[in-house]
């Protein structure tokens, strides 16, 4: 969407010559190879390419590509992104942040980038802790978290932030997890989604909250716990021998076995990635009794932010001049007369 | 020097060279209204001016109350006006709580106009009179003019069937045609105006030029007693050229979008709306055409991030706000500072601590400007003095933006950014311009996007530009590559340098406003205490003190021979509207004995306070033998006559 003109890139073209600094085995390694892996295949322009970022682990992000980026200040990275976008609309914008960054001290930010729908990807990297200041509980940790700051367990609810996401009025929603082989497909369709795209990365802290995805994530098992959405297929999990139904009493989800592969009959539904209602059931879908819905939940483009202000501002300034001489001289003028000067 | 006028026993004079006039009435009468179309009749009529528009916090407060009344004072005459005036001649009152707050400021001798319309029991008791004033004694020293201001207005739109709330509605308008009248300005402007502004309502429109026309005929026509008759002003001797009214909002708004096209910049101006800043969000917003983008962010934070984003991806950034929601942006400027990006700050002060006093003026963001930051956190500040002082202001903030790759305050306050004044409009051609200079290719063999130039200042890359890609962020960075480093030898250099440049910056001498290079006192100010210092000075140095006055426009860094200056003078004293913050930085700097003269009460200096105040350092002069004991109000000459 954002790159007109394809360019040819390798992965090493989007790697820097900075050391890069995350704990060894930290999952967001995973997910910079995952992202310098997929520019190269959108043909994206590493000059016309921004990574901005807030502060946490995740945020480092934006040293270790080589493209333009602005490592900003706690929180605020959607308001920045903001700017940048508005002042040049040609840049493909990449947002990085994470749980604490984008939900507890940039909550307020991020739902305003969603509602006004500025064009660029937002990768949250939720690992449900705080990393960089040793371990604290994150808005998105888990009831019952214990960490130094919450030593007898964490007891306020936790955020979601797809739903979260949702609910500010997003109009793309998708999820993945660090080491998915499928996180590429979400990156690229969040990137050819033209509009605020969020992607909601679950991303393994090993040092301050290891493992705690492997509920889901664990490649043991994970197909009866992973349920991929595509876009006009039906929503089918574990070797296709469950699916998603809708019941319409309840107006709620619900599991179903599926038997020698009729999911019709089962009245397993088809992802529509534009049905908003069922995209909130989904954000909202507990895991456990439900397996995790990855993928992309919901994408339903509507006009951008930039081209809202770019439309006013050519609206606003149709048959206007900008003549700063007239514009100084407007309103109701006087002239005092005299010989020294003439009046512009 | 002009001859002292008597004071009014008689009613005013009949051609005094300066009146002052205030409009008072309650929130929802009108009066900031009827002041603005008065002060465009009269500068129209070709006289100088200055106002000052005194507003409650509260949008409509409880009608009748003492704290819903709003007020609008103009002080016009046919010399050089620098202030809003110490004292009213007129104080036009429309209800009994607008009187009672109004009267102690009313010269002695004044002039009151009172609608006894509105002078009722219960009007009466909400402004805790026990008797009506206008009828027990109590206004014995002032000329006083009540009449049903009300019922005439009910008469005079008759005609167009409102009924008694909305006909009452036109009674501002009624007021200012009588005072239209009584100082000989014009009513076609105003009438024009009605018409723009009722364009879709025409009835309204109509009854408010029938209300104007009929306060206009009754000072022709009524046969008034003694105190109401036309006073003829002449215009006041001005510069030859083009001239219009300008308040410091507007003032500072186009001085914002001079300073973008002479930086040959895009402006992007990201926004909060808070009082009383709103006004620059709302001016810029209507000049798209000048390849203005105007941003009205989720918050205070969100207005100077997106603005410095905009000034990474190569546009002039600005943001505005007051004291308040400059506090909430400090962070972000710290990172502006940081990452050495171009960025434009306009703090118009108001009274603080915390929200304050949101529509009262006060110069105490000083040390904000200065100080306010985590870490070494240098910036340049400079200060607005008047409403069209604001324009070429604003013009040197953008350039010392652009220049040296910093973030910049510019201080105004609410004082400056309502209140209005004739300006001679200038001439754009006149401008030096300052283009942006973008790095488009390394200027050695490798990228070095903080190796700074002969200014001091780290070259602006825009992303997009093929070939230039690097990162800059919050995180102390190499001196050259700009990549993370945190070694000691590292931050002491870039703490050193990041001084430096802001020290650096060329800042032109300062000079003396008023009076001598050198003296026994010098009187030192910034800001909008221009005027009355400027004035008090004036009349000081005519009973022969030997006091000057210096206006400090560059805060931070200061002029270079400001130190020495101070040095040819005995005494220092700095007056300003805050408990001595510019004192305080006088004295760090330059190790000078600066003495303050504070004020906190919302209300600008008077000039008489001002010159009382210098008379204390002139023990001995003739006629001012005992300093302060002996200036007072009555043996000053009397203001109207002192406005030069």
């Amino acid at each position: 969407m954002n790159a007109p003109v394809k360019i040819e890139t390798t992965l090493k073209d989007w790697e820097t010559d900075q050391e890069v600094r995350w704990c060894p085995g930290c999952g967001d390694y995973a997910i910079l190879k995952a992202v310098q892996r997929t520019l190269p295949q959108l043909g994206c322009d590493p000059a016309k390419t921004v990574f901005i970022s807030g502060i946490g682990c995740s945020s480092r992000f934006p040293y270790y590509m080589e493209t333009y980026g602005f490592h900003t200040i706690h929180g605020r990275a959607p308001a920045f992104a903001t700017g940048a976008k508005l002042a040049n609309p040609e840049l493909d914008v990449w947002l990085v942040t994470g749980d604490g960054d984008g939900l507890s001290i940039g909550g307020n930010h991020l739902m305003h980038v969603l509602r006004r729908n500025v064009n660029m990807q937002i990768m949250l990297f939720n690992n449900e802790i705080y990393g960089l200041t040793k371990g604290q509980a994150s808005p998105t940790s888990r009831e019952g978290t214990k960490s130094p700051s919450t030593p007898i367990g964490s007891y306020d609810h936790p955020a979601r932030p797809a739903a979260f996401a949702l609910g500010a009025g997003a109009r793309f929603v998708g999820r993945g997890f660090d080491v998915s082989k499928n996180l590429p497909e979400v990156l690229k369709a969040a990137h050819a989604h033209k509009g605020a795209a969020f992607i909601e990365i679950f991303q393994n802290c090993i040092v301050y909250n290891k493992d705690v995805f492997d509920d889901f994530a664990a490649p043991k098992g994970a197909e009866d716990r992973q349920l991929w959405l595509e876009n006009g297929k039906p929503m089918l999990f574990a070797k296709d021998s469950k699916g998603i139904t809708l019941n319409r009493e309840t107006l709620s989800l619900e599991v179903v076995d599926v038997v020698d592969g009729d999911w019709e009959a089962a009245g397993v539904i088809v992802h529509d990635v534009t049905n908003r209602s069922i995209a909130h059931m989904l954000v909202e879908m507990p895991f456990g009794p439900f397996p995790m819905a990855l993928g992309v939940l919901y994408d339903d483009p509507t006009p951008t932010f930039e081209d809202a202000v770019i439309e006013e501002r050519k609206m606003a300034s149709q048959g206007k001049e900008a003549n700063l001489a007239k514009l100084l001289g407007k309103g109701q003028t006087w002239t005092v007369s005299g010989t020294a000067q003439d009046p512009i | 020097m002009a001859t002292a006028a008597t004071a009014p026993q008689d009613g005013l004079p009949a051609s005094p060279d300066a009146i002052v006039v205030r409009f008072a009435g309650d929130s929802g009468d009108g009066m900031q209204l009827t002041g603005g179309q008065f002060t465009l009749s009269t500068a129209l009529a070709g006289n100088d001016l200055a106002t000052f528009p005194d507003f409650p916090a509260e949008i409509r407060a409880p009608q009748g109350t003492l704290f819903g009344v709003s007020a609008f004072q103009i002080n016009f005459g046919s010399r050089a006006i620098n202030t809003a005036g110490d004292a009213p001649d007129v104080l036009v009152a429309m209800n009994p709580a607008a009187l009672k707050v109004n009267l102690a400021a009313l010269k002695p001798g004044g002039l009151i106009i009172a609608d006894t319309g509105a002078f009722t029991k219960r009007n009466l008791d909400k402004a805790h009179y026990e008797a009506n004033p206008l009828e027990d004694g109590s206004l014995a020293k002032f000329d006083v003019l009540a009449f049903d201001i009300s019922e005439k207005t009910i008469e005079a739109v008759k005609p167009f069937g409102l009924g008694n709330k909305d006909a009452l509605r036109s009674k501002n308008m009624w007021t200012l045609g009588l005072a239209l009248w009584m100082f000989d300005r014009p009513r076609e402007p105003i009438h024009d105006w009605l018409k723009a502004k009722f364009k879709s309502k025409p009835d309204i429109a109509d009854a408010n030029i029938a209300a104007l026309d009929a306060g206009h005929a009754y000072g022709e026509t009524a046969e008034l007693a003694g105190p109401v008759k036309q006073l003829t002003m002449p215009p006041v001797q001005s510069e030859p050229g083009l001239y219009r009214t300008i308040t410091g909002a507007e003032a500072v708004s186009l001085g914002l979008v001079a300073g973008a096209q002479l930086a040959e910049l895009p402006m992007f101006f990201g926004g909060y709306p808070i009082t009383p800043a709103s006004a620059i969000l709302h001016h810029l917003a209507r000049l798209k055409e000048f390849g203005v983008t105007t941003f009205q962010a989720e918050d205070e934070i969100a207005a100077v991030c997106a603005a410095i984003g905009a000034s990474w991806a190569g546009q002039l950034g600005v943001t505005s706000s007051s004291g308040p929601g400059i506090a909430l942006k400090t962070e972000a400027i710290g990172l502006g500072i940081m990452t050495e990006l171009p960025l434009v700050i306009v703090n118009s002060q108001r009274g603080g601590p915390s929200t304050g006093l949101p529509t009262k003026t006060e110069q105490s963001d000083l040390y904000q400007a200065v100080y306010g930051r985590n870490g070494d956190a240098p910036m340049p500040v400079i200060a607005a003095r008047s409403p069209s002082d604001a324009f070429e202001v604003a013009i040197e903030a953008c350039r010392i933006a652009v220049e040296y790759m910093t973030p910049v305050m510019l201080l105004t306050d609410g004082y400056i950014a309502n209140a209005a004044e004739p300006w001679k409009v200038p001439d754009p051609a006149g401008f030096k311009p300052f283009p942006a200079q973008f790095l488009t290719e390394p200027r050695g063999e490798e990228l070095l996007p903080y190796k700074r130039d002969e200014k001091g200042a780290r070259p602006w890359i825009k992303p997009g530009t093929p070939g230039m890609m690097h990162r800059i962020g919050g995180i102390e960075k190499h001196e050259e590559t700009g990549n993370i480093d945190y070694s000691p030898d590292n931050h002491q250099r870039m703490t050193d340098l990041r001084k430096a440049k802001v020290e650096n910056i060329a800042v032109p001498d300062q000079e003396v406003a008023l009076g001598e290079d050198s003296g026994t006192l010098a009187v030192v100010g910034w800001g909008s205490t221009y005027g009355p210092i400027h004035q008090a000075v004036r009349r000081s140095i005519a009973k022969g003190c030997s006091v000057s006055h210096i206006h400090v426009r560059h805060i931070w860094p200061m002029p270079k021979n400001l130190g020495e200056l101070l040095k040819g003078f005995d005494k220092v004293l700095v007056p300003e509207m805050n408990t001595g913050q510019f004192k305080t930085v006088l004295r760090d700097q330059f190790l000078v004995d600066a003495q303050p003269l504070t004020k906190t009460s919302g209300q600008p200096f008077q000039i008489a306070e001002l010159e009382r105040e210098i008379a204390k350092y002139f023990d001995g002069i003739e006629g001012n033998e005992g300093g302060e004991v002996a200036v007072n109000d009555q043996q000053l000459p009397s203001p109207i006559a002192e406005n030069d």
